[in-house]
């Protein structure tokens, strides 16, 4: 199999898919790698054997993702599904597996396209069997068609309300959406309502997520707050303090947490890109310029994974890198992909305009991210409870790396996708210092675990 | 967990800890196991605290489970094919060759009635 490639694009979602596509139609040699087994990224996930029934639940934005799926299809870009990448450096080898087999890929450029993954939702109890995410839930009807009686939702953001209104379409009653948005969001986000009106057809569209809820009289809580899950086992219940500070308490074991989604950075960190802290989204965001390259020279990052935008703004992006990129390896001159880009630009610009009002109206209860009960597990993988933490926060531990040595917090298989975020707030706030100065951990390759097995079968290089 | 419509794809039979389920072609591991009405499938190699699925995406590492004989598998990420055996991991990996089971804890609490 060909082991170097002028445009290696790593994800297949709506950035990569454009960015590929494009890249290949001006005749560039385009490898596209994706970990799924099928093109479409979370959100046009199993796009192509999704059925009349499952679009019609699934709704109209997700039809959207055909066309993009189609495209590659049409294209002579070297498609390679179920493929891990599990190591990108700043030489541009990328260290990729599949079927057991790993391998190293060169690429003269690289663009990154690894999209996000939700917020962690560090409560008491959410680690709990029958506890998942709304994604997961979103991921379980789009793959497999499976849904869940009786279930509730909590916390929030857009796709939380999203997927509880597919359940409804899907004939279900979810048991209850418990709401997490804090009412003291509201004054900030209406301040930039008015530039969100660009996007008023996104604005329509969760309002109909709203109607659907409302007349569905299922129940709905707003402005809850103290979320923990009880269950010894698994999760049995939910408990928290509804709009007016009541307790309150609905029993359920199926329980699906969401409050946003965030960069997927481990890829982009590990290869040393440059990244800084966005406070209005509240995670780490790769520092990218006007053509979405990175601080390391040959590697661009798109999408999500370069700041949360949505599936539209992806798209655009990706468009944008490719020409940029394909001006860099001389298939056209700057005026003409500057001209190129144009469309795509204006595109962005209005995707980006309603991002302001829903970053700040969807921002997660500080209470949610950062936890206060001790005995709250903020490190899944290796079992670390906020009390560990600031445990070893009192003992001196300066950092996020620091404070893995001390309790092996981001230590585990996951590699701090679940905590990192949390650790890095947790340590912000018990030391006063801003997020960007307390930092996050160092990462380094492989970010996805391969065998040693596959290691050892990988060939020596020259030097 | 149960099915939208009735589903046309072919039904694949796998098993977990010698138990057949049938799932179906496409779905993944995970999928798999919870459409049983399954919750949780492995214990933590920490404390053997039950677990399942979380994210669905291959970003938590909660749903790791021995493929056909090979451990710490991402039931999420991988499609079920047919005669695959699928085993419940539980606390940490023994890492003494004389075991004769590698993934079975050597140290730690032992959960109950799994094997």
């Amino acid at each position: 199999m060909k082991s170097h490639a002028q445009i290696a694009v790593i994800g297949a979602g709506p950035a990569g898919l454009a960015a590929a596509t494009k890249a290949s139609s001006q005749g560039a040699d385009v490898i596209l790698f994706d970990e799924q087994p099928a093109p479409g990224g979370q959100i046009y996930r199993a796009v192509e054997s999704a059925t009349a029934a499952q679009k019609k639940v699934l709704g109209t934005s997700y039809a959207r993702g055909e066309g993009l799926v189609r495209a590659l299809r049409e294209s002579s870009v070297d498609y390679r599904p179920a493929s891990t990448i599990w190591q990108l450096t700043a030489e541009r080898e990328i260290g990729v597996s599949r079927d057991g087999a790993a391998g190293i890929v060169t690429a003269d450029r690289v663009i990154v396209a690894g999209g996000a993954i939700e917020r962690p939702f560090p409560i008491p109890g959410w680690t709990l069997p029958g506890v998942a995410t709304a994604g997961a839930a979103q991921i379980l009807l789009k793959s497999s068609g499976l849904v869940s009686e009786g279930a509730i939702f909590a916390g929030s953001g857009p796709l939380l309300y999203l997927v509880v209104s597919q359940y409804l379409r899907a004939g279900l009653r979810p048991a209850a959406l418990i709401d997490t948005t804090p009412r003291s969001n509201r004054w900030p986000a209406l301040k930039k309502f008015a530039a969100a009106l660009k996007r008023w057809d996104l604005l329509v569209e969760g309002a109909g997520w709203m109607r659907e809820i409302r007349q569905a009289s299922i129940r709905v809580e707003r402005a809850a707050s103290d979320l923990a899950i009880e269950g010894s086992d698994h999760a049995e219940a939910i408990v928290f303090h509804d709009g007016h500070g009541k307790p309150q308490r609905i029993t359920g074991d199926r329980i699906f947490l969401h409050q946003g989604v965030v960069p997927n950075v481990n890829l982009t960190m590990s290869a040393g890109c440059r990244h800084h802290w966005n406070d209005r989204q509240l995670c780490w965001v790769p520092d990218v310029d006007r053509w979405y390259g990175s601080s390391l020279p040959g590697i661009s990052i798109i999408g999500d994974g370069a700041g949360i935008a949505g599936a539209v703004a992806a798209e655009a992006a990706g468009r944008i890198a490719a020409i940029g990129v394909l001006q860099e390896l001389g298939y056209s001159d700057a005026p003409t992909a500057d001209k190129q880009s144009e469309p795509h630009r204006r595109k962005l610009a209005q995707e980006n305009a309603i991002r302001p009002f829903l970053d700040l109206w969807f921002r997660p209860n500080d209470a949610h991210r950062i936890p206060d009960r001790p005995e709250t597990i903020v490190c899944r993988c290796e079992e670390v409870t906020a009390g560990d933490l600031r445990q070893g926060i009192a003992l001196g531990a300066p950092g996020p790396n620091q404070l893995k040595a001390f309790c092996r917090a981001g230590m585990g298989p996951c590699q701090g996708r679940m905590c990192g975020l949390t650790v890095t707030e947790l340590l912000a706030a018990e030391t006063g210092k801003d997020p960007e100065a307390v930092g996050y951990y160092r990462l380094r390759p492989p970010v996805k675990p391969l065998t040693l097995g596959e290691l050892a079968a990988l060939p020596i290089s020259k030097e | 967990m149960r099915r939208i419509e009735a589903v046309d794809r072919s039904i694949v039979k796998i098993f977990f800890d010698g138990q057949l389920i049938e799932a179906y072609e496409g779905d993944s591991v995970a999928a798999a196991l919870l459409s049983t009405g399954m919750k949780s499938i492995r214990d933590t190699a920490v404390t053997a605290t039950p677990r399942g699925p979380f994210c669905m995406m291959g970003v938590c590492f909660d749903c790791l489970v021995e493929i056909d004989g090979l451990p710490n598998r991402q039931a999420c990420m991988i499609q079920v094919y047919d005669g695959m055996v699928v085993e419940r991991q539980s606390g940490a990996a023994a890492i003494a060759s004389d075991s004769p089971s590698h993934n079975k804890q050597s140290t730690g609490k032992q959960s109950s009635g799994k094997t």
